[in-house]
């Protein structure tokens, strides 16, 4: 809301600078945003009047203006085409600031010569003072405007641009505002006095009103104007407030409505009295819903549809305006009206608000309405109106003024006292202050005890309802600054367990960010919405394994569905960022995808289980038990935690010692299986055959699942070439994508399971042995047999050979073997009799043999 | 054959004072104290002389022998000294060449300032719960004053899941202010929690907008507390994240769901106070909306308004960041350009 400080200065004394009150508003809760001076930069012009005006000797176009300012007569050369004797003009002497007419510059006013004449100033248009872009002339100003006096003091202006919040459209209004002011500074508010002459003709014998919809419209006002003249622009005072506003002037019935809308904060509308169809008899103002596809034409020229949800002023045939937000085209005012019939109305919030959103049509009438305005309101501003269109286009008014109140209500009477300001806010206040405060915002206190007193909001504040409002109203005048600053002093609440899922949740989601962070990964965090595009990039037959969510109404088509894994996000980092990283690339992200369904309950009967507690974040689920609203079918997606990283490139860093061997399958799950040890949990890696959901995407060959506790926590794998091209990413990228919920339901299980084992005592044995298999025998069926072997504490395989010194289809394991006894000290022969009948089996079982005979068994 | 004794001691020991290396004193003792060295013969050949002259040779020899082992001894330890100290000599370390690069990376800027925003509350008692991202319309706005067509819902545009428009509707959370409600569905008072989350608008995005961003909501609810206690508990928030010379401003402002209603602004840390570009020429930076848990929130959740007061607040986390480090795109957030995320 666009507030000039001159008009406000009309219904309350301003004694703070601009600045000053801006500040005191927005700590009140009216923000100023900006406050724009008209007229600061005004130096060296003051009013003039044309005396004379002779041709330009040496310039047609040109005419010499000899311009009366009080101190002295200077002659100007001037081109304006609308200039002429007796004109009140802005004039600038030399060394104003002006803007340049054509080049919008900033200039300073130098003594000049056109054309052989010396020009001692200039005659200003609007463009040149900065009032607004006109250059077709010169600005005249008002006969009235007084000779001489600085053009900053007659049309000088500050307007405060106030952000008001939703719950205050009173103060979208002028008077709002200045009632606030009043408040805030202990002035009094003068408002306009309402008073005009009616003709004898009583108004019923023009018009009745009809509300068929008495719930969405508690109240309808009219008066009527006859014999007026419309061909008439409204005043020059009038025109500039609506503009410092930032509203158009039309024509002069057209802007007392507005003038009033701005002034009072009430929207009215002027029909053209006599395009209303009589039907027989006097026309009648109906108020009803639009029929469906009933069809208006609307002031804008733009034929609409409307539906039953709308609300129309009708006549007996037709509508003649959306009700509160926007007129109709037949009914308009034109230069042909003579009578008018004003309305002032007040209409249901929520229709208006949804109407002007179905019809796409929001303007400062709707802006009123859909923030609740009081209908007691209507009264006064038609009287304003009224009154105002006497004055500026003449004309009589009929009699009384029609008002059809079907929502008319009791004052609300709130029980307040000293001790809830003081509860709420722990601020002291005298309820004698209490009641001064209130007092000057237009409440009425009455005491009922002596700590206790009754309030009646004034009408125009329907958001005052309650006991909390009023300790606002009272703190926010007093200061909030006034309020004391206290710590907190009530009881702390129940401290969460540690072991809790809560705290074990957030504590795994640091190991995991901490363990990754220290082995070289950038943590990264991308968006939630993502395109459908991207997630079939994902799989390398573009197949969508899980529908994802949808965005009823997107943004974007890159932000349309709802992630149902990190990838598609993290290889869009990847991509992003290899451009400018040579040096390959590691990145991880913890973070909620979301799932159409929950597992634990696929349909609404059979509600949720233990698992859906496990899973979802801790407060989500208890109250989707609580059955307080059953939400029918649906059912919120399943928010569950994943943890997702990529790498690629060398292994190390680039050093002068060497290391550039790039990153390979065994350094994708060295990082898991360091990672699970950290988190002190047993693992194993299953090949992954044919697991639709998370394999595709990863190559059948370099891919495994993590296991523990039986149960598959992850995958790890080398990124399927088709899917690194789709994402357009270089080089071998490998994957880790993990469970988290699953992972923390493993943690949190084996929580309680875990003891202290005391240190071996007696020295362990190690033993170094070379197995030559088959290229198809596995490690692990190696590793298997070996560690079934008693006293078999470690097996670590430090050599991997294929080559020259073995045959052909042949791959040669060496393995170092420890061996340890919790009882004794281990003697030679005792692990000889183990590592034969190990090698036996092995040779039985997988036909290994011995590398070499020199090896010591 | 004494006199031999004595003239080999004299000598040995004169030669060995001479040696320098240890490959010379390996000669020497193999010279004077080996297996085939004279006084070793001598030791030997000890039984062919008469009892008399063997004992008292024997003893001087054995003295000698004695003599020549420790010499040799002490020799060595001068010597091996020497050559420890000659060793590192010898490899001079280039210290300035680079050490073996141990790769890290970092926490995204956003991850550290959530860490040390609900670090700040966790010492003064608050408990973090978190909550889902997509919500029924009844949580994020039936539940908290805003019904369906209220004007407050202009100041949350939305992205919804459904497309019709009631409170068992699906949308993507604009706020995290719904925790609110679920938290004071389960929990009684005393409560102290704060929730930090994700949250989304419907908003074309520039330097200053986002359609996600990370929110931190806040709630205490218990007999006794109030608007004081919200200032003292935002106060110490901006003084442990800003530094005791940040000053912090309460003013008066609407949000549906409390009463009175608060916006907290801080002096804009790039201007101090003065006026710049960044704070809009105020001098203010908001940083967060707050106030007294309105008394229809708590009738709802079946807390007496009457007995117990409550605050609640809720912080937009790109702001402190943006702020520190004088970011002046909010969208740098999720580029996740590692040019960007590397410098926090």
């Amino acid at each position: 809301m666009k507030v000039s400080l001159k008009w406000l200065k009309e219904y309350v004394d301003l004694k703070l600078t601009p600045k000053e009150l801006a500040e005191r508003l927005t700590m009140a809760g009216m923000e100023v945003k900006t406050i724009e001076t008209i007229g600061a930069t005004w130096n060296n012009i003051v009013v003039g009047q044309i005396t004379a005006i002779n041709p330009h000797p040496n310039a047609d176009r040109l005419k010499l203006a000899t311009v009366d300012i009080g101190k002295g007569s200077p002659t100007v050369v001037c081109g304006a085409p609308n200039i002429s004797v007796g004109q009140k003009v802005p004039f600038a002497s030399v060394g104003a600031q002006l803007i340049d007419g054509h080049t919008g510059e900033t200039i300073l006013l130098k003594p000049a010569k056109i054309r052989g004449i010396a020009s001692e100033g200039m005659v200003c248009s609007e463009k040149e003072l900065g009032i607004s872009d006109n250059h077709e002339g010169i600005m005249v100003l008002p006969p009235e405007a007084p000779l001489s006096i600085p053009l900053s003091e007659y049309l000088g202006d500050a307007i405060l641009d106030i952000d008001v919040t939703p719950n205050r459209p009173d103060c979208l209004s002028i008077i709002g505002v200045a009632r606030e002011i009043a408040a805030i500074t202990g002035e009094k508010v003068h408002l306009p006095e309402l008073h005009y002459e009616e003709s004898e003709t009583p108004i019923n014998s023009f018009v009745s009103v009809n509300i068929v919809e008495p719930e969405l419209c508690s109240r309808y006002c009219a008066s009527l104007v006859l014999n007026l003249i419309q061909d008439r622009p409204s005043p020059d005072w009038l025109q500039q407030r609506l503009k410092n506003c930032g509203m158009r002037p039309i024509s002069n019935i057209v802007d007392v409505t507005n003038y009033v809308m701005l002034e009072y904060g009430q929207p009215l509308h002027a029909f053209d009295y006599h395009s209303l169809k009589e039907g027989n008899g006097t026309p009648q103002i109906i108020v009803r819903r639009a029929a469906d596809d009933e069809k208006i034409t609307s002031l804008d020229g733009v034929a609409r549809t409307l539906n039953p949800a709308i609300l129309v002023i009708a006549d007996k045939e037709r509508p003649v305006a959306i009700a509160g937000i926007m007129g109709g085209w037949d009914t308009e005012v034109t230069k042909e009206t003579n009578t008018v019939l004003l309305e002032s109305a007040n209409f249901n919030q929520a229709t208006i608000r949804r109407g002007s959103n179905h019809l796409r049509l929001q303007n400062e009438a709707s802006l009123r309405f859909d923030k609740g305005l009081n209908p007691n309101l209507a009264m006064p501003a038609l009287k304003r109106a009224t009154q105002l269109l006497l004055q500026m286009a003449g004309g009589k008014a009929a009699r009384g003024i029609v008002d059809a109140y079907p929502g008319k209500s009791e004052p609300k009477m709130i029980a307040f006292s000293a001790y809830e300001v003081e509860r709420l806010t722990g601020l002291k206040v005298g309820i004698n202050k209490i009641t001064g405060v209130l007092s000057s915002l237009g409440f009425v206190c009455q005491e009922i005890s002596p700590s206790q007193i009754s309030v009646s909001p004034p009408y125009w504040r329907s958001d005052i309802k309650s006991a909390a409002d009023l300790v606002e109203e009272v703190v926010r005048i007093i200061g909030y600054d006034k309020v004391p600053v206290t710590r907190l002093g009530s009881s702390l609440p129940q401290q969460e367990s540690m072991l809790s899922l809560g705290a074990q949740r957030s504590n795994l989601k640091k190991k995991l960010r901490n363990f990754l962070v220290g082995c070289g990964f950038q943590e990264t965090v991308t968006y939630t919405l993502v395109s459908l595009e991207k997630l079939q990039k994902l799989s390398p037959n573009l197949e969508l394994k899980i529908p994802p969510l949808k965005v009823a109404n997107p943004m974007t088509r890159e932000q349309e569905y709802l992630r149902t894994n990190l990838r598609a996000g993290l290889l869009s980092t990847f991509h992003h960022n290899q451009r400018h990283e040579p040096g390959g690339i590691r990145l991880f992200e913890i973070g909620k995808v979301f799932l159409p369904q929950h597992p634990s309950h696929p349909s609404p009967d059979k509600g949720g289980g233990g698992e859906g507690l496990l899973v979802t974040p801790v407060v989500a689920t208890l109250s989707e038990t609580k059955g307080k609203q059953s939400q029918g079918e649906r059912e919120l997606p399943w928010e569950k935690e994943m943890l997702c990283a990529v790498l690629s490139g060398p292994r190390a860093e680039m050093s002068w010692r060497g290391d550039t061997k790039p990153i390979d399958f065994f350094d994708a799950k060295g990082i898991i299986e360091a990672l699970m040890n950290q988190l002190k949990l047993k693992t194993s890696f299953k090949p992954n055959d044919n697991d639709p959901e998370s394999s595709s995407g990863l190559t059948q060959e370099a891919r495994v699942n993590i296991i523990s506790e039986n149960e598959e926590v992850g995958i790890v794998g080398l990124l399927h070439p088709k899917v690194a091209k789709a994402f357009e990413l270089s080089g071998e990228v490998y994957l880790i994508e993990i469970d988290l919920e699953k992972l923390l339901k493993i943690v949190h299980s084996q929580l309680p399971a875990m003891r202290y084992q005391p240190i071996q005592r007696f020295p362990n044995v190690s033993r170094d042995i070379a197995l030559v298999v088959d290229e198809e025998i596995p490690y692990k069926k190696v590793a298997k047999i070996v560690q079934s072997f008693p006293l078999v504490t470690k097996v670590t395989l430090f050599d991997l050979y294929r080559g020259e010194q073995i045959p052909k289809g042949k791959k040669s394991f060496a393995l170092r073997i420890t061996y340890q006894s919790p009882e004794r000290t281990l003697t030679d022969e005792e692990i000889d009799q183990i590592q034969q009948q190990m090698l036996d089996k092995l040779n039985l079982e997988l036909g290994a043999t011995l590398r070499s005979n020199n090896q010591k068994v | 054959m004494l006199e031999e004794l004595e003239k080999l001691q004299i000598k040995a020991l004169a030669e060995l004072d001479k040696i320098t290396g240890s490959r010379e004193l390996e000669q020497w003792r193999i010279r004077y104290l080996g297996k085939k060295s004279r006084l070793n013969q001598i030791l030997h050949s000890l039984s062919i002389l008469p009892l008399v002259e063997r004992r008292s040779t024997g003893a001087r020899a054995n003295t000698i022998k004695k003599t020549l082992e420790a010499t040799l001894k002490e020799k060595e330890e001068i010597l091996g000294e020497a050559l420890l100290l000659s060793s590192l000599e010898g490899r001079r370390l280039d210290v300035t060449l680079p050490g073996q690069p141990i790769s890290s990376g970092r926490f995204h800027p956003i991850t550290q300032t959530l860490e040390e925003i609900c670090q700040v509350f966790q010492n003064m008692g608050f408990q973090v719960v978190e909550g889902p991202d997509v919500e029924w319309d009844y949580y994020n706005f039936e539940a908290l004053n805003i019904p369906q067509d209220h004007p407050a819902r202009d100041m949350f545009a939305t992205l919804w899941i459904d497309s019709d428009r009631d409170k068992k509707s699906r949308l993507l959370r604009t706020h995290t202010s719904p925790m609110q409600i679920r938290v004071m569905e389960q929990r009684r008072p005393p409560i102290r929690v704060v929730v930090p989350g994700r949250c989304y608008r419907y908003e074309a995005t520039d330097a200053t907008h986002e359609s996600m961003f990370y929110q931190v909501e806040g709630l205490a609810v218990d007999k006794n507390i109030t608007l004081a206690d919200l200032k003292g508990t935002l106060f110490d928030f901006c003084r442990c994240l800003f530094g005791e010379e940040r000053k912090v401003r309460f003013r008066c402002d609407y949000f549906p769901f409390v009463e009175p209603g608060v916006e907290v602004a801080i002096t804009c840390l790039t201007c101090n106070g003065a006026g710049c570009r960044l704070c809009g020429y105020s001098g203010w930076i908001e940083i967060l909306g707050a106030g007294m848990v309105h008394p229809d929130v708590l009738k709802r959740v079946d807390i007496d308004p009457e007995i117990y007061s409550g605050f609640a607040f809720g912080l937009g986390v790109e702001r402190i960041p943006m702020l520190r480090y004088g970011i002046d795109d909010i969208r740098l957030f999720y580029g996740n350009d590692l040019r960007f995320l590397r410098q926090f």
